[in-house]
């Protein structure tokens, strides 16, 4: 209907409902009653059995379930106009995507078929005066817009971590609709030849309760090893500044940033790192962040609670040892 | 038969300006250009033409034209590609759009691409790095109506096919599409060469080939922008700072360390 909310549910690459989706569906239920419509989550993919029960769960009143063995892997040219047709269909005012790797392809594309506009990278849904308004950092995080839209839908894609999912409530009722899906094989001009994963040992950063990291400053790939060092001992993982990833001394996986990871640990350690708006951008959502920077200027002390103006190649030697000591310490209560 | 390249390229405020020096007019809602630091090529941008290049260096018979819509003074923008290797230039400037959202921007574009068809390929930024939207790229393969591949960290032409690395969470993807295609290039495809002094003065003496919306057959009446910027604003950032003291390194830690623990933070 006119008034719903469509969420594209993704999913990860286990095949369960990704974390992004559950922060949409929040997204989605806290603008629901200003609208006055449903929220609709739209899974595509192969297998679906069991995700309706938890996107109900997490705040969906009906789930739309494009279940094909086409749709197994994203793929934009398979994709898009399932989605396409299912929003045709359905005539919701909002839809709303992660932004995430299928995000940042889908979103722009189901916008253009449907010729209405998208606002990537936002942070903020809302209606005023009975107009949605999609507030979205921009500039490399220095500045924040927020725009009206004069088409309909209004399609968005959010930041990760930028909204609060749902407790989630087994109790919550909702229905499931089975769609059809006839997916053009010949419509799929695409072709993916292969895949090479960086394998990631220990934390995974996403997920990390502690991110210790690297930039310019530390010289070399060496002191990331100290890095390293420091987030096995608080049993966090290690980020990197894309100058640090640009210059080959750390994976670019785990670029922090703008064009990286959004990461929200409880303690974020920033080892010369300058504080850059667009590595800011990866880490907005974090209270707690310490920076060791020699430059008494440097931007990324505006940000911190924490501020240790000091060579790193003095402080982390000390600060490894005395984590060291402590964890002993801790260990042998 | 040659192939032809399309590298779509936006000029952009440096992304590189200090925070500090970073300042928005809220009433016009457009950002201020901070003095004395001079507007620069969308740093993805000038990666695409990069791409373009290697493409060539592996390939030789090669055509790249740039294709810009904004202003006359994008003309820089332009040139610094010339100068980088590009062939041709061609500006797309007209008051009447001077305005245009990311929606207005991709239909321009795609006139003008059209008019510079036959073309094999045709790359985008991943985003411009002023709005950093990243919806133009995608936009213009749908109007075109030809394969999209987004985010590259690598770009070949093979047997009439382009064959991408598309940057994936923790790894990367192969991806293979026919020609002709759009693809969005990434920081992670490497630095954009430098053009040499002498490049620079050729490319100085090249013309750039300017069009406005009539020369593309697009009445800009029935262009409508599909958004507004209700709002443009620098956000506060409200952090208490503490500079933890010490007249030693040992003190320094030790006291960072009481911090972290009060805060059950470690
Ligand atoms: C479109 C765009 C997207 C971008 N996306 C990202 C992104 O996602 N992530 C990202 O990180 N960047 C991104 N950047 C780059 C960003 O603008 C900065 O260039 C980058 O973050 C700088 O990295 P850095 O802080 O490691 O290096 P620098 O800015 O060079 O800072 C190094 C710091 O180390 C300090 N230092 C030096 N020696 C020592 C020492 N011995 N002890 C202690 N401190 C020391 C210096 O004082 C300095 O502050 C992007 C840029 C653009 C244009
Ligand atoms: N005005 C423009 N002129 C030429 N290319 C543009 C323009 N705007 C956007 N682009 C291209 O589209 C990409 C994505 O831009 P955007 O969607 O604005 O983030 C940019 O990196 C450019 O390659």
């Amino acid at each position: 209907m006119a008034n719903d909310i469509l969420v594209f549910g993704e999913l990860t690459e286990e095949g369960r409902l990704a974390p992004i989706t559950f922060e949409l569906l929040g997204a989605a239920r806290r603008l629901a009653p200003a609208l006055g419509g449903r929220v609709l989550c739209a899974i595509l993919g192969a297998g679906l059995d069991g995700h309706s029960q938890e996107a109900i769960a997490q705040g969906a009143d009906v789930v739309l379930l494009a279940d094909d063995p086409a749709l197994q892997e994203y793929q934009g040219d398979a994709y898009v106009p399932v989605l396409e047709r299912l929003v045709r269909e359905k005539g919701p005012a909002v839809v709303l995507l992660g932004q995430t790797i299928i995000g940042r392809d889908l979103a722009p594309r189901l916008a253009a078929r449907l010729g209405t506009a998208v606002a990537m990278d936002s942070v903020e849904v809302e209606v005023q005066d009975g107009r949605v308004l999609v507030t979205r950092p921009c500039y490399g995080g220095n500045a924040r817009a927020r725009y009206s839209f004069n088409t309909s839908p209004v399609i968005a894609t959010l930041r990760a971590k930028s909204q609060e999912p749902l407790e989630r409530d087994d109790s919550r009722q909702g229905e499931v609709e089975r769609v059809a899906v006839n997916v053009d094989a010949a419509g799929v001009r695409t072709r993916v030849l292969g895949r090479v994963k960086q394998k990631a040992e220990g934390v995974r950063l996403e997920d990390a309760r502690v991110v210790v990291s690297g930039g310019r400053g530390l010289g070399g790939p060496e002191g990331f090893q100290q890095l390293e060092e420091l987030a096995e001992l608080l049993g966090g993982a290690v980020g990197a500044s894309r100058a640090a990833c640009d210059l080959g001394w750390y994976p670019v996986s785990a670029q922090v940033g703008l064009t990286g990871k959004v990461v929200t640990p409880d303690l974020y350690i920033a080892v010369g790192i300058s504080g850059a708006s667009q590595h800011m951008a990866g880490i907005s959502q974090v209270k707690n962040i310490v920076a060791i920077n020699k430059d008494p200027e440097a931007n990324i002390f505006k940000a911190s609670r924490w501020a240790v103006v000091a060579d790193w190649k003095e402080v982390l030697p000390v600060l490894i040892k005395k984590v060291r000591e402590l964890k002993e310490a801790e260990a042998r209560r | 038969m040659a192939l032809h390249i399309i590298c779509c390229v936006k000029q952009v405020p440096d992304p590189e300006t200090p925070a500090s020096q970073f300042r928005v007019d809220e009433a016009a809602k457009k950002v201020i250009p901070a003095p004395g630091i001079a507007p620069v090529p969308s740093q993805f941008d000038t990666i695409g033409v990069e791409a373009a290049l290697r493409i060539r260096d592996a390939l030789g018979d090669v055509k790249i034209s740039v294709v810009s819509m904004g202003p006359d003074s994008f003309r820089d923008a332009i040139k610094h590609c010339l100068a980088m290797g590009a062939d041709d230039g061609y500006l797309i400037n007209d008051p009447a759009l001077h305005e245009a959202d990311h929606w207005v921007t991709a239909q321009v574009l795609a006139a003008a691409i059209q008019k510079l068809a036959p073309f094999d390929l045709v790359i985008t930024g991943r985003q411009a790095v002023d709005w950093d939207m990243g919806v133009v790229g995608p936009t213009l393969a749908e109007l075109l109506g030809i394969p999209c591949v987004t985010i590259a960290k690598d770009v070949k032409v093979q047997d009439g096919k382009v064959v991408v690395e598309r940057v994936l969470l923790d790894g990367f993807e192969t991806v293979e599409a026919p020609l002709p295609a759009v693809v969005t290039v990434s920081n992670e495809l490497g630095e954009p060469r430098y053009p040499q002094l002498r490049q620079i003065m050729m490319a100085a003496r090249k013309q750039v080939t300017v069009w406005t919306a009539a020369d593309l057959g697009l009445n800009p009446a029935q262009l409508q922008n599909r958004v507004n910027v209700e709002a443009l604003y620098i956000p506060e950032t409200k952090v208490e700072t503490e500079f933890i003291e010490g007249d030693t390194v040992e003190e320094k830690v030790d006291r960072l360390l009481q911090r972290l623990r009060e805060a059950k933070l470690i």
